[in-house]
């Protein structure tokens, strides 16, 4: 449907109006104003902190200054940023954008907190990041889970299919809204469109999670995203896959049925009132890099992603899976940037190769979990970035023949919910030991980080399954987060349930 | 007028050379390339502002990287070379009737280009009906080999830019695989001197100990490297350097070289004691 879209992006009124970075600009002469600063931030432009300028460099320490009437203010945004807004939206060709500089995260809190009060109802996959479960408990919602669906083979969790939210719908007609991963991490995308239509025509509205899906904006080869399919808001880690700088993030939204003023109000319940300029400027100049040059960048990036997983396809042990898997009615579609390896066959775990990549080769991914490991390609990847890790992933494959051992063959449990999460977040509790745990309702979350889906989250059960997972795991030397018990010997679980 | 080439060796310690005149430089995909003519050291190459190759003492490293190799092993018949786009390794080798094939990978053609155009002294075997050129990643090359060379040498620049791979873990246990039972891997292996090459030196010395059970490292003294004292390294399956090496029977081959003979092929591998110790300190980290 709306691939036109894409198409749009190369005229040359769009390019034009792209060309423009406001904020990037008035940052650039506020500078050449050698304006003295008698306001915060204290190091006044680095010459109050010798030892930070020498690290981070003059440049980036001059940037780093306090909103001003030439710099607009990100609560309140009136010139320079609301300009640098506007061209993110026409960009990314949805009605609204926020910058974001509390993450991705943000941007799911205020998606949730401004669709839902206390007790509504949200559908959603129960494969979501945890922050979107905090969200739901920070509102009192009431998730209603879809099972995201498992690949048997892969062993990981998918993009709930069509049929499965539709039922969903059908029983909770009085849910306010659907939350979509768009992609998950794997890179498993649901039928967006499908979605859409059937949660627009129960009045409930959309929320996409994509965090690993701004690319989708640029470039027509990759999945549809979620504002050209028509959801309502989405949350854009521009700062994964769009080249801005870690924490930098944006909120889409297409305001049929949301008032964009009151997302701005709720996001200004938690944001800060001092923006980091530095976070600020790299969203301006960042988007404006991808409007102009994205559909080539994602072109080069699939190209590299295609020859990373044909070349470890062939050494045997890995499976570098890609569209293929789409054949699942839980799978829509894939995005073939993402480069996901399965290890089952090779006897390793995937946290196993991710250890062994970082710890020998120097070589850092996003993740492992049981039997996956994930390396993002994006924007800044090379051929030979590529052949390092093509060649010691053959090596890897050499030395661990013959090392067959017991392996988890799934990452995803399905929860069984007893509580929703406000109720055991802030319920009575006890803690008790992680072993004696089995059969009470967890008060917290178990999250294996990255990537950041909780295995238990609170108000569900602890089943023996999950107990097991989680020994497995910090076996594997997994980082396993969220529970007050840094070490995870024991959890904090409802009295008396 | 006065022009110099001047590379840094560290941050504050150069070194330069006169210039006659600059005879080409082009920025190829990967790097850039210049070649120099100067009075004291002939015809030059360098990459990257990085010295490679003089025509005054080239033969101290084609010499050094060639011939230890083939005396410890008389029976070498393959023989892969990695970078080496100046033909100089290429040169040596082909002096052995012995060897019956070379596979020269080069990542970067226009190195070869410029040398066969401007060092026709390095790049004059080029086109011996052994040798097969291919222009590609070392890294990517090699890892789909197996059991297939008898000798591996690593001519390469240094482990920044493109050359980075060639220093790493995963290279060399590629390496291993693609070597015959007999196999040696020889390697361009930095300088003990100067700290940040020192730091290097130690690095690959400890990665090519994790795969081969003979890992030694001799030297040469080169006057256009940084510090002057220049390693190389020295990795095989069963083959010793010094115990198996059949002196007379390479004096016999009545190969004339400028640097290399059998007595010093015994004394390169005697190190100075700072360097074993850097060496021991790499190997037990």
């Amino acid at each position: 449907m709306e691939r036109t879209y894409i198409d749009k992006q190369m005229d040359n009124d769009f390019i034009k109006r792209q060309q423009h970075a406001p904020l990037g600009d008035a940052l650039k002469a506020y500078q050449s104003r050698r304006v003295v600063p008698f306001d915060v931030p204290g190091h006044k432009q680095g010459k109050g902190s010798r030892q930070l300028k020498a690290f981070f460099g003059e440049q980036a320490m001059g940037l780093d200054v306090n909103s001003s009437k030439p710099l607009d203010n990100l609560c309140h945004p009136i010139s320079v940023i609301k300009q640098s807004e506007a061209l993110a939206a026409d960009a990314f060709g949805c009605d609204a954008a926020f910058f974001m500089v509390n993450g991705t995260t943000s941007c799911v809190q205020a998606m949730i907190m401004s669709s839902l009060r206390e007790g509504d109802k949200i559908i959603m996959p129960r494969n979501v990041h945890r922050s979107a479960i905090n969200a739901v408990i920070l509102c009192g919602a009431v998730p209603i889970y879809v099972n995201p669906g498992i690949h048997e083979k892969l062993g990981i969790s998918l993009g709930m299919s069509l049929f499965d939210v539709q039922a969903a719908i059908k029983k909770h007609p009085d849910a306010k809204a659907v939350f979509v991963n768009n992609p998950t991490y794997y890179g498993v995308c649901p039928d967006i469109e499908g979605i859409v239509d059937a949660a627009h025509k129960h009045g409930m509205l959309v929320l996409a999670d994509e965090a690993h899906g701004t690319h989708f904006y640029f470039n027509e080869k990759l999945p549809v995203a979620a504002m050209h399919a028509g959801a309502d808001m989405s949350a854009v880690s521009m700062h994964k896959t769009g080249g801005s700088l870690t924490q930098s993030s944006m909120l889409l939204v297409n305001s049929e049925r949301v008032s964009i003023d009151h997302m701005r109000t709720i996001i200004n319940l938690t944001q800060t009132t001092s923006a980091s300029y530095l976070l600020l400027g790299s969203l301006d100049i960042a988007r404006r890099e991808l409007a102009l040059h994205g559909k080539q960048t994602f072109e080069k990036v699939l190209e590299l992603a295609e020859y990373a997983r044909a070349e470890i396809n062939v050494i045997g042990g890995y499976y570098a899976f890609s569209s293929e898997i789409a054949g699942h009615e839980a799978v829509h579609d894939f995005d073939r940037t993402k480069l996901s390896i399965n290890t089952f066959a090779l006897g390793l775990a995937g946290f196993e190769v991710y250890d062994i990549l970082r710890d020998e080769y120097e070589i850092q991914i996003e993740f492992g979990d049981v039997a996956n490991f994930l390396a993002i390609i994006s924007v800044g990847d090379t051929h030979l970035a590529i052949e390092r890790l093509v060649a010691s992933l053959a090596q890897i494959g050499r030395q661990a023949k013959g090392h067959k051992q017991d392996m988890f063959d799934h990452e995803y449990i399905s929860p069984i919910v007893k509580a929703t999460p406000k109720q055991a977040f802030y319920g009575k509790q006890e803690k008790v030991l992680l072993e004696d745990a089995v059969g009470r309702v967890s008060a917290e979350f178990v999250t294996c980080y990255p990537p950041g889906i909780p295995v238990v989250a609170p108000g569900e059960v602890v089943t023996a399954e999950i107990v097991e997972y989680i020994h497995y795991a910090k076996d594997k030397g997994a980082m396993l987060t969220g529970a007050q018990d840094m070490d995870l010997t024991h959890i904090n679980v409802l009295e008396g349930e | 007028m006065e022009l110099w080439f001047t590379e840094p060796h560290t941050d504050t310690a150069k070194f330069s050379i006169k210039v006659k005149k600059q005879l080409f430089s082009t920025q190829s995909e990967f790097q850039r390339i210049d070649v120099f003519d100067s009075e004291e050291f002939g015809v030059f190459l360098a990459i990257d502002g990085l010295m490679m190759v003089t025509q005054k003492d080239e033969f101290i490293y084609h010499d050094m990287i060639v011939h230890v190799p083939l005396a410890a092993n008389p029976d070498i018949k393959n023989v892969l070379l990695i970078g080496a786009g100046d033909g100089g390794s290429v040169r040596e080798l082909t002096r052995y009737d012995t060897i019956e094939h070379i596979d020269m990978v080069e990542i970067d053609k226009a190195v070869v280009d410029a040398s066969r155009e401007y060092l026709p002294f390095l790049a004059g075997k080029l086109d011996d009906k052994r040798v097969s050129i291919h222009y590609a990643d070392g890294l990517k090359f090699v890892r789909t080999k197996q059991d297939e060379y008898d000798l591996i040498i690593v001519d390469s620049t240094d482990p920044f830019g493109p050359g980075e791979g060639l220093f790493t873990k995963e290279f060399y246990g590629n390496c291993y695989n693609a070597l015959t039972k007999d196999g040696i891997l020889v390697n361009q292996h930095e300088s003990p001197y100067y700290e940040e090459d020192a730091a290097h030196m130690k690095r690959a010395h400890k990665r090519i100990n994790e795969f081969f059970p003979i890992c030694k490292v001799y030297q040469a003294h080169i006057p256009t490297y940084p510090s002057g004292h220049w390693l190389f390294g020295f990795a095989s399956k069963s083959i010793d350097p010094i115990a198996d090496l059949d002196a007379d029977a390479w004096n016999a081959l009545g190969l004339k070289t400028k640097y290399y003979n059998t007595d010093l092929h015994v004394g390169c591998f005697a190190l100075p004691n700072y360097v074993l110790e850097m060496l021991k300190e790499a190997r037990d980290e």
